[in-house]
């Protein structure tokens, strides 16, 4: 979208702040019926965060495993710094893109200082003959990785817990092991799938923190998330999915007024209130909505099958396919 | 509908005895066990191991005399005598107890197994009972000392009785078709259950500081501990009956609870941990020395097959210990190694038997075959997960033993002999060192298969090098991460295809390794040895039921598991026609009481680490935020 190429670069090596790094075009996802994906287009700029919402099953994280390789996309294609992404999760990582998981997965068996070195997995290259011979440039790497991951346990705050095994962090910290496995691929585009789930405010201002910090480094982000505040504190842009399709796209302001986001998703204007409220607010909404929409089921079945696939701009539509 | 709160402990007897009295008698107790094993238990020889002679200890009296011995000494240690502390580090009783147990079980099961062969307790002398009141006293004793348990109050119990209208405030974790009777039937068996497991269920208790050791101090304990392993588990493969290898059993099994609950294995791997190439050296030294040990070739037999079974073992658990790839086929690639050297060997029935390849030839032949075979079955079949692999595997597992036995000229080409096999493998002679010849070695003989357990050794040794510098590389953080979890593996950037394929290409070729040597020790391959299951260790479940019975993802594990599977079998011949009821037996009471296996991992052991931090019960910590997810996404819904 923006081609604005003049601003100086961030740094050294760097590409130019404001230069097209991911393009999705026309992505679209069915799953047999479903169509949770439809037809969505997105730019992220290098030194950029931008905010994706939506409503729970509005396929966010779908978009996110369509642009990681996880799921091929039905229609549509996408290019990081200009080629086209294989469509092959390790490749995807490979070229710059790493990412963390709505539902933690971390290796939950392996220590916390591990899980960070199988991060760096895509940029060393000792092989099983190195790794049985020792010689000295096994060393060497293994040395590095080690310290490139105490490096960014140290960035995210987790230094201290090392040696600890992944599954036995406490939830916060889950995910910031998350983010630094991530980061140990040394990315150039960081996708968060709802980096703060679970968290308490405390924890959330940490990671707005973290997630500046990063973007400070160099690397882009683009993240999902429910909380509204700090989506609209964090990003510099903010796309809005609803039922697959991308409702709008802007900054906070231009979202926060667009009346068809308020009717969709957040029920009644943003304003700045904290974001358990919020949480509860859609719910009520949502509960409201799933009852309305049931009503007339019941009682009159005009149109039935076919009102559930068209995309709606009341408030029923936020309804979860399932 | 039960929820458990372990942590928790009490120090409380089992039977209500005071403390002092009951370390006494357990003492008491313990010496007079000790002393019947002197006098005569039954009258007549017919009995193996000649229990009839008053003045000194006979078969399985000597294992009563040493479980008693070691009972004694535990209790002495219990008082805190200065010259034992390092026999009792947690300062448990259970330890005591344990051993005290594990002498009641001896000499019952002597006693038992003397009148049930005999025909009655008419059989036994009155050193008979003697032996077993004595060790019934030692263990009532014992089971008085204030025993570390899980207090009765952490067990919270949540069962509700259910009530015949169905309205029962937990129906819900019961299936709700069940009827009255069979709720009622789930209630009382919570209840036994409940009412059981606090009794049963020890704690652990950190070690005391640890006296401080020289390096030579440690030395000697390293070389002091193989050696006594040695000595265990020589006496374990030469016992000449299945009495006195039941009762060597029993004994060793609770010998090594009760020192695991005693601190001192804890305290024993610290020791090898600091002091790790001389440990490997001496574990090395321990197992070269078994054939020395052995006056003839009868259990050298034995020795070597553990290790071919053991070794094939380490193998798998590439596989399925790292890269967490359940292959129920593996023995096929033991037999596409064996079958390897075997056609190469110059065996007159070999199909080119002008061909007598150099064995360095052969092994490589070997186990580049089997390397070959690796790939070719795991390149369509690794894109499957989980069960599709399992059942794949276990289908390319029983095709090659098939194809083997059609490859005989009449069904198919002729390449393996089919039922025949490949019989008269000449024996090897590697630098003129004929292995089928007896040799004289600074006094002692070694027989043929001494001479294959030493060749054996070096590839068992070998494979343990690769399995350890493999597991701790790159290569294999990227398996364990697959085998954790391979969507975030993928994530990683691992190229998940191509790694497990590595890691089964490796599998497979170890196996091989293993497979020539198997090859020229039986001098016959024939294909019913590489089955899916069968009598004989090793085949497919043995080999996977060693891995986890021993640890996967440890190197000692399945060595210890191959020699357990190896040698139960092979002592209790009897059992032969419930071999597999028992083995399920066995892999289901594991999978139920240690899941990890005998050898916790490295990582597992981790665990007990982090104690301090909340919620860490070894369950899902994220529990609650994991909750809190769920609410939300269900919020939306
Ligand atoms: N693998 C799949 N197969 C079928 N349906 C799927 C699959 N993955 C996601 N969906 C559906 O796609 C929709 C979008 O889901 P998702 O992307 O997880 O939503 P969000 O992350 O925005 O909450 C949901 O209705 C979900 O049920
Ligand atoms: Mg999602």
């Amino acid at each position: 979208m923006t081609t604005d190429t003049l601003t100086t670069p961030a740094g050294p090596g760097a590409p130019a702040p404001g230069t097209p790094l991911l393009q999705a075009s026309g992505v679209t996802m069915r799953f047999g019926g479903l169509t949770a994906v439809n037809n969505v287009d997105l730019t992220v700029n290098t030194g950029e965060i931008i905010g994706l919402i939506g409503p729970n099953g509005a396929g966010k994280t779908t978009f996110f495993n369509c642009l990681t390789g996880l799921y091929v996309p039905t229609e549509g294609t996408v290019t990081y710094q200009g080629a086209v992404l294989p469509a092959k999760p390790f490749k995807v990582t490979q070229a710059g893109i790493a990412r963390t998981f709505q539902n933690i997965r971390l290796f939950p068996n392996m220590t916390v200082l591990e899980n960070v070195i199988v991060g760096r997995h895509c940029r060393t290259r000792q092989g099983l003959l190195s790794a049985l011979l020792r010689g000295p440039g096994f060393r060497r790497s293994e040395a590095e990785s080690r310290e490139r991951a105490m490096e960014l346990l140290a960035f995210v705050g987790l230094d201290g817990k090392a040696d600890h095994l992944a599954r036995n962090l406490p939830y916060g910290e889950q995910r910031k092991l998350e983010i630094a496995r991530a980061l140990a691929s040394d990315p150039g585009l960081l996708l968060l799938d709802e980096p703060t789930a679970g968290m308490n405010p405390q924890e959330t201002r940490v990671t707005e923190e973290l997630i500046f910090a990063i973007r400070d480094q160099g690397v882009a982000v683009l993240v999902i998330e429910h909380d509204m505040r700090f989506i609209f504190n964090l990003c510099d842009r903010t796309a809005v999915l609803v039922q697959g399709q991308k409702l709008v796209e802007g900054d906070s302001a231009t979202v926060q007024s667009d009346e068809r986001v308020i009717a969709a998703y957040l029920g009644t204007p943003f304003e700045g209130a904290p974001g358990a409220d919020e949480a509860a607010e859609v719910a009520a909404a949502e509960e409201h909505a799933a009852g309305a929409a049931a009503e007339p089921a019941t009682g009159a079945a005009s149109d039935g099958t076919t009102e559930d696939s068209a995309p709606r701009t009341t408030p029923a539509s936020q309804e979860d396919p399932k | 509908m039960t929820t458990t709160h372990p942590g928790a402990t009490e120090r409380t007897p089992v039977v209500p005895l005071p403390a002092g009295a009951a370390r006494a008698a357990t003492a008491v107790g313990a010496l007079a066990t000790a002393a019947s094993t002197l006098l005569a238990w039954t009258w007549t020889p017919e009995f193996p191991g000649n229990l009839t002679i008053s003045g000194y200890p006979g078969g399985l009296q000597v294992l009563t005399l040493t479980a008693s011995l070691l009972t004694l000494l535990m209790t002495a240690a219990s008082y805190h005598l200065p010259g034992l502390r390092w026999l009792l580090p947690t300062g448990s009783d259970n330890a005591v107890a344990l051993l005290a147990a594990g002498t009641f079980a001896t000499t019952w099961y002597t006693l038992v197994a003397i009148s049930a062969e005999l025909g009655g307790i008419v059989n036994l002398e009155p050193g008979g009972y003697a032996a077993g009141a004595a060790s019934l006293l030692t263990l009532l004793a014992a089971l008085g000392l204030p025993l570390d348990r899980r207090t009765r109050e952490s067990l919270r119990v949540k069962v509700v009785p259910p009530s015949r209208d169905g309205g029962s405030g937990h129906a819900a974790a019961l299936p709700s078709r069940l009827t009255y009777p069979g709720r009622l039937a789930a209630f009382l068996a919570a209840r036994a259950y409940l009412a059981v497991s606090p009794r049963l269920s020890f704690t652990k208790r950190p070690l005391k500081a640890p006296a401080h050791l020289p390096a030579w101090g440690e030395i000697l304990v390293v070389i002091a501990a193989y050696a006594a392993a040695l000595g265990i588990f020589t006496y374990g493969i030469d016992t000449s009956y299945a009495e006195l290898f039941a009762g060597f059993l029993l004994t060793a099994v609770f010998g090594v609870i009760a020192l695991a609950q005693a601190g001192v294995l804890a305290r024993l791997s610290a020791i090898t941990a600091h002091q790790r190439p001389i440990a490997v050296a001496a574990a090395f030294a321990a197992a070269a020395a078994f054939p020395f040990t052995q006056s003839d070739d009868q259990y050298a037999t034995i020795g070597v097959n553990i290790l071919v079974f053991a070794t094939v073992a380490l193998g798998l658990n590439v596989v399925v210990g790292l890269a967490g790839l359940l292959d129920l086929g593996y023995v096929a690639f033991l037999g596409v190694g064996a079958y390897a050297a075997a056609l190469v060997s110059g065996s007159p029935s070999s199909r080119f038997s002008s061909i007598h390849f150099p064995f360095w030839a052969a092994v490589l032949t070997g186990a580049a075959a089997a390397m070959v075979f690796g790939v070719l079955i795991g390149a369509p079949t690794l894109r499957l997960r989980g069960d599709y692999l399992a059942i794949v595997t276990l289908g390319f597992g029983e095709i090659f033993r098939i194809a083997v036995l059609n490859m005989d000229g009449s069904s198919g080409p002729q390449l393996t002999g089919g039922p025949n096999g490949i019989h008269d493998i000449p024996d090897l002679k590697i630098l003129g060192f004929d292995f089928g010849q007896p040799h004289q070695l600074g006094g002692l003989s070694l027989g043929r298969f001494a001479n294959y357990y030493l060749l054996m050794l070096l590839f068992t040794v070998f494979v343990v090098t690769v399995f350890s510098r493999a597991s701790n590389s790159r290569i294999g953080r990227a398996w364990i991460a697959i085998r954790e979890d391979e969507t975030a593996a993928l994530a990683m950037g691992i190229n998940g295809f191509r790694l497990k394929l590595l890691a089964f290409a490796l599998g497979a070729g170890l196996a091989g390794l293993a497979g020539t040597v198997q090859a020229h020790v039986t001098f016959t391959v024939v294909p019913e040895q590489y089955q899916f299951a069968g009598p004989v260790p090793p085949n497919s479940a043995f080999l996977l039921a060693a891995v986890v019975l021993g640890g996967m993802g440890t190197i000692s594990g399945p060595l210890i598991g191959a020699s357990l599977l190896y040698l139960i079998p092979a002592k209790f011949q009897f059992l032969q026609n419930y071999q597999l009821l028992g083995f399920g037996v066995a892999l289901v009471l594991l999978m139920r009481f240690r899941p990890e296996g005998l050898i916790p991992n490295r990582r597992q052991q981790l665990e007990y680490h982090d104690d301090t931090l909340p919620g860490d019960t070894g369950g899902p910590t994220a529990a609650t935020p994991e909750k809190d997810v769920v609410g939300l996404t269900q919020a939306g819904a």
